[in-house]
Parts: structure tokens; sequence; C-alpha cells
């Protein structure tokens, strides 16, 4: 009597509102404003290849300084009474509840040139320090605002790794680090692949911290597509062919992430 | 039993620091709510003027109004749709399973600014008007799938047999469906539309694009207002926000924190 049938009025919504307008990007992408052939705008990307690059390159700084701040918290935590536990991950998932238009807009505060951290360093005669409208402040947003993306995942799976399987791993004479890059790391390898996929693709894809943190030098590719949408520049045409772009180059990062996590898998449950 | 040991002063003092990191800048902002001065560099008085003007400011009520309205219609009708999508797939074959699974996932993996370009070609193919049925539609749209994910594996859990049983005690489907079937799974609702809820509350990306200029929600407001050289009042409306979620959090985990007694009492 199991019935597909209730799954129905979903799939009508998810070819309606998920297919078609992936549809649409697609033949956006490949149209010109008459409706004809091309492939003109795609052409036309290879113009934001600087902008492409950076936006790749500051998401996965971004990214690696997530997972070195998150990794040790998510295994001392993990490490810690269950009640303990549940109030600090309360913790963590308390700013994220606050906008994140909100949390960004405190950075500026604090980053501005007559901000907080530099009438701090003028105490001690120090600056002023050039911190706003820096990559540094974009990927600092980055950090601050996809954090707890990082943590949640890690800490989710760390919960799982037994002491007693660390106790047999020193008791078979492994040292700190080895029974970190032989147990802790490896087991903890599904949680690094889905804390580093939740930072990441966020991350490459923002134009608001871009926009608040990095003033006008530090466009990345999300700025650029939204301002071929909202914005003088309007143009869904090329806007469409730089998400298609920005969308393979995302399912391409998530793609490799996902073998080097199968590959890791082998290792353990084999 | 006693293998959880106590913390070395070292990874205390790191996550003092982690924690310092996520709620300076939160702390600051509440601190200067109350600044006098509308500089953010001088602390110059202690007033309550900027959450006067916060609650007396037109748009940010209505956009706080429109936020709710677009939270709570799409979050239900999203958990509606997903909790009957999650029956309807857990009773698939395999291959058509992940398929179905696999167009799941797209939303919550692609990045939010092509759904929500994609989402606003569609309501330009269609000639829809922007406004707040494109905004409830599109918030539907990104909050299914988060239902989906977190009913499936209640429904995985559930013992198939349950259903049978129900059925040879002369239910008929639907009452099996509400009688057996809901009741088992309801937490696994409950937390799906929680996160939609949030979600909807919180978007501000895929909003961006479908909102048009007149529908306004929170998150579109508070863009607006940090546009803006100086305004103190998004410092008020952070605090005030800050207050509001740290409440429910509280009475949320009491709340759990009593019924776990209580089960652990009647467990005895």
């Amino acid at each position: 009597m199991k019935s597909k049938l209730p799954s129905l009025p979903y799939l009508i919504w998810m070819a309606v509102f998920i297919v078609v307008p992936v549809g649409l990007v697609l033949y956006f992408a490949f149209t010109t404003q008459d409706g004809a052939f091309t492939i003109e705008n795609i052409s036309q990307v290879g113009q934001y290849t600087g902008v492409l690059l950076r936006s790749i390159w500051l998401a996965a700084v971004a990214t690696v300084i997530c997972l070195l701040i998150a990794y040790p918290l998510a295994f001392f935590l993990s490490r810690t009474r269950a009640s303990v536990q549940r109030t600090f991950i309360m913790l963590v998932m308390l700013p994220m509840w606050m906008n994140f238009l909100l949390r960004t807009y405190a950075w500026m505060t604090l980053l501005e040139n007559g901000g907080l951290i530099n009438k701090f360093l003028g105490f001690f005669g120090l600056g002023p320090v050039q911190m706003i409208n820096t990559s540094g402040a974009v990927v600092l947003g980055m950090v601050y605002n996809y954090l707890p993306f990082m943590i949640l995942p890690l800490h989710s799976i760390m919960v799982k790794i037994e002491n007693t399987t660390l106790e047999a791993a020193q008791d078979l004479g492994a040292n700190w680090f080895q029974s970190f890059r032989r147990v802790v790391f490896p087991l903890s390898l599904p949680g690094v692949m889905t804390g580093v996929t939740m930072v990441f693709v966020p991350a490459i894809s923002t134009f608001i911290i871009s926009r608040m943190l990095g003033g006008g030098g530090n466009s990345l590719i999300g700025d650029i597509i939204e301002l071929q949408f909202i914005g003088a520049s309007y143009n869904p045409h090329m806007g469409s062919a730089i998400s298609l772009v920005l969308m393979v180059i995302v399912l391409l990062c998530m793609s490799l992430f996902n073998q080097f996590d199968s590959s890791g898998k082998e290792g353990i449950y084999s | 039993m006693n293998n959880k040991k106590k913390m070395s002063f070292g990874a205390k003092f790191y996550m003092v620091l982690v924690y310092a990191f996520l709620y300076l800048p939160i702390l600051v902002l509440i601190v200067y709510s109350f600044n006098e001065s509308k500089s953010r560099a001088v602390f110059s008085g202690f007033t309550f003027d900027w959450y006067a003007k916060l609650f007396h400011n037109e748009a940010i009520m209505s956009a706080l109004l429109n936020s709710l309205v677009v939270a709570v219609i799409a979050s239900v009708a999203a958990t509606a749709i997903g909790t009957l999508a999650a029956v309807g797939i857990n009773a698939m074959g395999r291959k058509m399973r992940s398929l179905v699974m696999n167009f799941t996932y797209l939303p919550v993996i692609n990045p939010e600014i092509v759904i929500g370009v994609s989402l606003m070609l569609l309501f330009v193919f269609l000639r829809f008007q922007f406004g707040l049925t494109t905004l409830i539609i599109a918030h539907i749209t990104f909050d299914v799938p988060y239902v989906i994910l977190n009913v499936m594996p209640k429904l995985r859990q559930m013992d198939a047999h349950q259903v049978e049983a129900a059925r040879d005690l002369g239910c008929n489907p639907v009452q099996a469906f509400f009688k057996v079937v809901i009741p088992e799974i309801m937490p696994g609702i409950m937390s799906g539309f929680l996160m939609a809820l949030t979600y909807s509350f919180d978007d501000f990306i895929i909003s961006h694009f479908v909102a048009g200029p007149t529908a306004q929600t929170l998150p579109l407001a508070i863009y607006s207002m940090t546009r803006k050289k100086v305004s103190p009042e998004i410092n008020a409306l952070s605090a005030v926000m800050f207050a509001v979620i740290l409440s429910l959090l509280v009475i949320y985990n009491l709340i759990s924190a009593r019924r776990e007694r209580n089960k652990g009492r009647a467990g005895r």
C-alpha cells in the first residue's frame, strides 16, 4: 500500500521552481536579447577571470582559516559532558540566528579607520591601520559569518568518536600526533567535508560581505552577478552566463571534495 | 565512566578566545545602541532614544510584519508539501529515490545567489508581479528541502509494520497516515518546520532578487539601512533581535530539559 502519490505536489513544485529556473539560466546564458543562440556571453565571462580567481582564492583562504579555528574547538567540546556541550553548541548557533547583515555591519563598526580597533591601537601609539576595504577584511567577514557552519558538522561527527578508541590508540603506543593523524582525523573526515562545503559555497558566492567590508576594490563574482540583475548594468544574459560558470565551479569543487572524502573512508572502514 | 576528563587550561583558554571572537562584535553593537552620540567612535552618554526611534520607524515595522507573514506562510506550506513528499519518496524504489533526492539537494548545495537569479528569471519570464507572492513562492522553494531532509530519517527509522497493523485493525490509508505515520515522524516535522521558519525569516540573498521594489522584508530593510552612512537604529535593532533570540533559546532549552527529565522519570 506504499504510495508514491503524496510526493506529487512536491515533484510538480520542484519541476516548476527548481528545474525550469535552472533551465532558464542555461537558456539565457546561451542566447542574445533577440533569443538567438550565441556563445558570446560565455566567452565574455573571460573578462572576469581576475574576479573569479579572487573569489576562489578568498573563499579558499576563509575556508582553511575556519577549519583551523573550528577543528580544535569542536574536538575539545566533544570531550566535555553532554550538558556542557549542549550549552556551548547553542552558543555557537546563537550568532548564526542573528541576521548576517547585522553581524557584518558590526565588523564595519570595528574595522573603520576611526573604529574601535584603531582607537584601541591608538592607545599604544599604533596605527591607524587601514583595515576596512581590504581583502583581509573580506576574509575576516567570511570567517566570522561562516565559522558556525564549520564547527557544527565537525562537532557532530566528533562526539561519535569514543574516548575508548583514543585510549586504545594510546595503549597501542601511538603518541598524541599519531593518534590524531591515524585515528581522529580519518574518523572526522566526513565532518570536515561537510564543513568545507558549507563554508566554501556561501563564501565564494557572497556579494554582501565583499560590498560591506571590501569597499569597491574587492568585488567578488557574486557582486558581478548581482549587478547584472539588479542595478545599472542590467543584462540577465551576461548575468546568467556568469551564474552558470559559478555553478559549474561550485559543482566541480564539490565533486573534488567528495572524491577526497570517499578515498578517506576506504582507509577506515575497509 | 569518568572518561570525560576535565579540559586542560590551554583548551579552556582557546575556547574563551573563539567565543570572544564570536560575541565581541555583537556586544559592541549592543553597547553602542545605548550611545547618545550618532558617532560610532565615541560613547558620549546613555540613552534609549534609538529604541524609541526604532519602534516608530514605519519602514522597519512594516518590513517586520512582511517578514513574519512570508516566513509563516512559506514554512507552513513547505512543511505540508515536504512531509507529503518525504512519505512519497520513501515509498519509491531505490533508483527513483536517489534521483529525486539529488534534485532535492540542489537548492541546498547550489549557491543562493544562483537560486535567486534563476527564480527571478522565471518570474520575469512568466510576467509575475514581484511582491509578497513571489517572495512566498521563492521561500517555499528553498524551505521544502530542509523539511524533507528532517522528515526522511524519521520515516526510515519507523517500523513499517505499524502501518500494516493499523490497516489490519481497520484504518483506511488516510487514517493510517494521520493516526500512525504523522505522530511517529512528528519530531522530524517540527524540526523541519522550525528550520524552514528561521531560514525564511533570515533570508536576504534570495529575497533580494525576488522581492521587487515594494515588498520589503526585515533583512532587506536592514540592508538598505546599512547602505546609509550612519544609522544607530541598526544597533538598537541588533540588540532587540539578540534579546529575542536569546530568550527563545533559553525557553526552548528549559522546556526540552524538563521534557527529558520527565521522560527519564517515566522510564524508571
